[in-house]
């Protein structure tokens, strides 16, 4: 059953896994079903309600597994450290910075280029095309990328 | 000693506390979210379309949870909380609601765009004074949301500040737009610190910092903003129009309520 929770991707970002995204938070098996805990990325995340579908679809081609029950907690709450190495792994192969793992006292980060490896980049804008992503620019490539925001406790 | 879900539904008494409460939270997220949401198209640049409508997002999200919270109260479903209650019943404060300006969405929208960053950085900064408050909130569900909503807020934070620093600085029309704007938001701006009349109930059960707690602690957090930008800070916050928390409204609300719940008002058995 973990193996069919790898199949499901990120509907946004369809190289990464929910597990490597670190959305799992529990997974428990009880007589008539099984129970996944989620934390969602952002909480007006649209892609919530596809993600839960897909692992409801995912468990049933699994032979013998009981019915999905899916739930989204928000504690404790999901951090972009959260993200496993693989996972970042598979962000910089879709052409998006994987998140920051420093931040400075006022809040500024920055991200290295997907594509070049370059840290001659600059922010185009803190929000992109889903609430998990900023807008950058590599003046080194000189091609535009995304990276995941930074998200933590201590912010 | 925090409560559980389980723990206020055998008390009365906490339970409507938190309850009311909520409400508050939820319908101020949910107008102003979709307030910002009539901006989609509209807004100064594109970048600003992308970054607006991203908060908005999150914002509604933040109205989404608040209304999960009551809906394991036992309030009703979430989506008959957002889409069916009547103006009347709604608890925002009155300056969420106002219109962003001249005309409507479809017909010559002449929206303010320095109402709307005044408006949305005292909020946002108000939001954060009592999200910081209620991290430590004797309901556990609430607190732990807010630790969620924290994060997300201070990238709205930034972005508002941004704007309204950079207005402010401008000089020129830009700075007596943004002062006029100012003078306007000030006029409703009390009501986003009321907690209505249950207020000094959730206090004392913890829910929350009182009212003066909240306000002086937005004044802490905005002096030193106001003072670079060399604005005087009224000494009052009034409440014009009236306070939204005991369901007084302008017909601002009654006309957004009216378009936003068109759809669900069709067919309330529709799956979505």
């Amino acid at each position: 059953m973990l193996i069919a929770l790898h199949s499901v991707k990120d509907p946004e970002i369809d190289s990464i896994s929910i597990i490597e995204l670190g959305m799992l938070e529990e997974f428990e098996l009880r007589e008539d079903r099984a129970v996944i805990k989620l934390l969602p990325t952002f909480m007006g995340c649209p892609a919530l309600d596809i993600i839960k579908k897909n692992v409801e679809l995912a468990l049933m081609k699994v032979e013998g597994a009981p019915p999905a029950e899916v739930l989204f907690i928000f504690h404790p709450p999901w951090t972009s450290d959260r993200v496993t190495d693989t996972g970042r792994a598979r962000l910089k192969e879709f052409g998006i910075a994987p998140p920051p793992r420093h931040m400075t006292e006022t809040g500024e980060w920055q991200a290295d280029c997907p594509y070049c490896g370059s840290t001659y980049t600059t922010m185009e804008n803190l929000f992109g095309p889903t609430a998990c992503r900023s807008i950058l620019y590599c003046k080194s490539c000189r091609n535009p990328f995304e990276a995941m925001k930074p998200i933590s406790t201590l912010m | 000693m925090k409560k559980s879900l389980q723990d206020a539904l055998i008390d009365e008494h906490f339970r409507s506390a938190a309850a009311q409460l909520l409400f508050q939270l939820a319908d101020d997220d949910f107008i102003l979210s979709y307030r910002g949401s009539e901006w989609l198209g509209l807004a100064p640049h594109i970048e600003e379309d992308v970054a607006f409508s991203s908060i908005s997002q999150d914002t509604m999200g933040h109205a989404a949870m608040f209304y999960g919270l009551l809906e394991e109260l036992g309030e009703g479903s979430a989506d008959t909380l957002a889409h069916a209650r009547p103006a009347e019943e709604r608890k925002n404060a009155i300056l969420l609601e106002k219109v962003n300006g001249p005309g409507t969405y479809l017909i010559e929208p002449q929206y303010d765009w320095a109402f709307t960053v005044v408006r949305n950085y005292f909020y946002t900064a108000g939001k954060k004074v009592k999200i910081d408050s209620l991290k430590s909130s004797s309901y556990q569900p609430l607190s732990e949301a807010a630790v969620k909503v924290n994060m997300e807020l201070f990238y709205h934070l930034l972005h508002w500040k941004t704007w309204f620093s950079q207005l402010m600085k401008a000089g020129g029309e830009a700075r007596k737009r943004m002062e006029k704007a100012a003078e306007e938001v000030f006029q409703e701006l009390g009501g986003i610190f009321s907690l209505g009349e249950k207020g000094e109930i959730m206090n004392s059960l913890g829910l929350i910092s009182g009212e003066e707690g909240l306000k002086s602690a937005w004044i802490t957090m905005m002096k030193p903003v106001f003072q670079e930008l060399q604005y005087n800070m009224p000494s009052q916050f009034l409440m014009m129009s009236g306070d939204g928390r005991n369901g007084e409204h302008t017909e601002d609300l009654q006309t957004a309520l009216n378009t936003l719940s068109e759809v669900y008002r069709l067919d309330r058995s529709a799956s979505w």
